[in-house]
């Protein structure tokens, strides 16, 4: 399942039990309990509540190894063993891809700044979903790695708002098998 | 511990009271009405359902983000100032201060955009807006943000009144926090849930204002001083420090109203305890430094910048679900509750503020973030704690307000078929945008490929079902404040809560 999948069916999940609950205490409501019932519900409460918490701190605590022990972003400085290096400018309406292919299989090294105003350097896989991004700032160089998995067609548009020439702003960039292989 | 007496004598208004709170809040959802047919309008332009051209669609992208904004601060801010005058001395000329520079502020906003052509929406990010290619000039820029200047001045003037105004009781802002009670000791159980929240947001939002003045400084010098550069990752990071904060401030202080008007309506206490104020400490806190996880896309950012962006977004959602949501359904639970407006919009602010959290907690995610940023995913998720969240906190205020007046809980047959129409039409409306994210649709884009119009069509209708609801809630509540006659006030507090 691809990233975007996997977010919208947590996103789903989560708001889905939000709602549950919700609906399950909205029923209850308007039917007032007996005072001896309310005052067991209320000690009920309290223990839930640190069981609550006890259950979100365990997933934060597990979520942010998870998705952090591994950090998301390349190194900024330094060398990277990257073999293919793609520099990508923008600028007020185009970008400035060299070389505009590059092979799948292997780690490509997109560096990538801005002319004049920020841009959004985001790559579309062929079938139209966003594989990864970074923001293109002037007076600022993002690195960027990333492996093609598939050779093909993918799309360069820019996702950072740079006035009435932004929805435009696209390139392609061809990503072929590897020659020696 | 806040009265369980529906309409309390003492928070009745009196004539110029009466007249500011009025004019905020008819001012308030009669633009909410406007700025929502923008916002309808740019949907439909991206569902290629109306054609409008990228300029005009980028400019009325400026005014509804700007617009929606100040004045859900504006309506927000009302709540604050409803509720803390009862426990502090707050000045009314401060409070009409802000609505007067408000209008001032906006009325800028609009000219530069009207007028003169801006379109380089509400975060001015350095250095787009000196760089308009011909659309609009610098000195429009330099107007759009004296306009900012004057909206965050206003705000700025109300916290300064309120923050004395909490101090002359309290004593300091921590105690008005309620920080010596965190570790141990008797909480005071009359200490006002409204102080511990206005004073989050008088720290936090002071804060930020001053980083947004710093900036909308910086790059007016820059406008008029071209030769004055500034640093684009700075500007950035003070941007969002102060937008990030200054529209998290509308969500404190419109949870005022859930904390202050839930318990009377269910008819059961809501007693303040230690976990409540250990999350609005930590609220505190967080809401300061949370902001970075706008940036986890620039890769410049430090490493730990980046990951406190992580890391705080997700702590950030403890105290809303474990606290006010959680606190909130305790409180309802096998409760009396009568369901009329103002109780049905509480309930329902709650489950949008809470169930908001959970595509914002995802998006702030780095890993997320690579996919998901400047997607339709990020205006999803703050759309749908917004709309069924904080205006509905402001709505259910507006109801219990016009209800008091005319003593009776509103609940017309307009309204009961409103509210529904709400609920739909802002869930889908939410859910279409985050559709939209997971398609990889971009955000803040007049033209849209064919592939991506489906959930904009959703988005469309839904929005259309919002607006529909929204009138309807708008003119009951401008007639409401209008009407009702101020001799029917006196007396309204001895109608029982349950009654
Ligand atoms: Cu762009």
């Amino acid at each position: 399942m691809i990233l975007q999948d996997v977010v919208w069916t947590l996103a789903l999940v989560g708001i889905g039990l939000v709602a549950l609950v919700f609906a399950a205490v909205v029923l209850q409501a308007g039917r007032p309990a007996e005072e001896a019932a309310a005052r067991r519900f209320a000690a009920r409460a309290r223990r839930l509540q640190a069981g609550l918490f006890a259950v979100l701190l365990a997933g934060f605590v597990a979520g942010s190894w998870a998705t952090l022990h591994r950090f998301p972003i390349p190194p900024q400085h330094g060398t990277v063993a990257a073999r293919q290096v793609v520099e990508a400018i923008g600028r007020q309406w185009s970008w400035q891809i060299t070389p505009a292919t590059v092979e799948s299989g292997s780690v490509v090294e997109f560096r990538v700044t801005a002319a004049d105003v920020n841009h959004g350097f985001a790559l579309y896989a062929p079938g139209g979903r966003i594989v990864t991004q970074t923001q293109a700032m002037p007076g600022y160089t993002n690195r960027l790695l990333h492996t093609f998995d598939e050779p093909g067609t993918y799309t360069i548009q820019c996702l950072e708002y740079c006035g009435i020439g932004h929805g435009p702003m696209k390139a392609t960039l061809q990503v072929v098998a590897p020659a020696s292989e | 511990m806040a009265s369980l007496t529906l309409y309390p004598d003492e928070e009745q208004l009196t004539g110029g009271e009466r007249v500011t709170f009025d004019l905020y809040m008819i001012t308030a959802v009669i633009l909410f009405v406007l700025l929502m047919l923008v916002g309808l309008t740019m949907r439909m332009t991206q569902a290629k359902w109306l054609p409008v051209p990228a300029g005009l669609f980028y400019e009325l992208l400026s005014l509804h983000g700007m617009g929606m904004v100040g004045t859900m601060s504006l309506a927000t801010t009302g709540v604050m100032w409803f509720f803390l005058r009862r426990y502090v001395r707050l000045h009314l000329w401060a409070f009409a201060a802000n609505y007067l520079l408000f209008l001032l502020g906006l009325l800028c906003v609009v000219l530069s955009i009207f007028a003169g052509g801006y379109g380089a929406l509400w975060t001015f990010l350095y250095p787009l807006p000196v760089r308009g290619m011909g659309l609009w000039t610098p000195d429009t820029a330099a107007l759009f943000m004296l306009g900012g200047l004057l909206i965050g001045t206003g705000s700025l003037l109300f916290y300064l009144d309120a923050a004395a105004g909490i101090i002359a009781v309290h004593g300091n802002l921590g105690r008005a926090l309620g920080l010596p009670w965190l570790l141990g000791g008797r909480i005071d159980p009359d200490h006002p849930k409204a102080v511990v929240a206005s004073t989050l947001v008088i720290i936090a939002n002071s804060l930020g204002i001053l980083a947004g003045a710093v900036v909308l400084v910086m790059s007016l010098i820059n406008v008029f001083y071209p030769q004055v550069t500034l640093d684009a990752l700075v500007a950035k990071n003070l941007i969002y420090w102060f937008g990030h904060m200054y529209i998290n401030a509308t969500i404190y202080m419109g949870v005022i109203a859930v904390y202050e008007l839930l318990p009377r309506y269910t008819g059961k206490p809501y007693p303040i305890s230690r976990p409540f104020l250990w999350s609005w400490a930590a609220s505190t806190l967080f809401v300061i430094v949370v902001f970075p996880h706008h940036l986890l896309m620039d890769f410049a950012q430090p490493r730990w910048l980046s990951t406190v962006g992580q890391v705080v977004s997700w702590s950030a959602g403890f105290p809303v679900f474990l606290v006010t949501a959680y606190g909130g359904l305790v409180n309802l639970h096998r409760s009396a509750i009568r369901w009329t407006m103002p109780s049905r919009l509480l309930v329902l602010s709650l489950f949008g503020w809470a169930a908001g959290i959970v595509p914002a907690i995802l998006d702030g995610t780095i890993r997320n973030n690579l996919v998901m940023h400047n997607t339709q995913w990020v205006p999803g998720h703050f759309h749908f704690y917004l709309l069924i969240g904080v205006l509905a906190m402001v709505l259910a205020l507006l109801f219990h307000v016009i209800g008091s007046r005319g003593q009776a809980a509103p609940d017309s047959r307009a309204d009961r078929l409103g509210f529904p129409v709400y609920l739909v039409g802002g869930l889908a409306f939410a859910l279409a945008f985050l559709g939209g994210g997971r398609a990889s649709v971009p955000r803040r884009m007049a033209e849209h490929l064919e592939e991506w119009t489906f959930t904009d069509k959703i988005g469309s209708i839904a929005a259309l079902l919002v607006v529909l609801a929204m009138v309807s809630f708008a003119i009951r509540i401008t007639v409401g404040l209008w009407r009702a006659s101020p001799s029917r006030d006196a007396g309204a507090g001895t109608t029982d809560a349950a009654g």
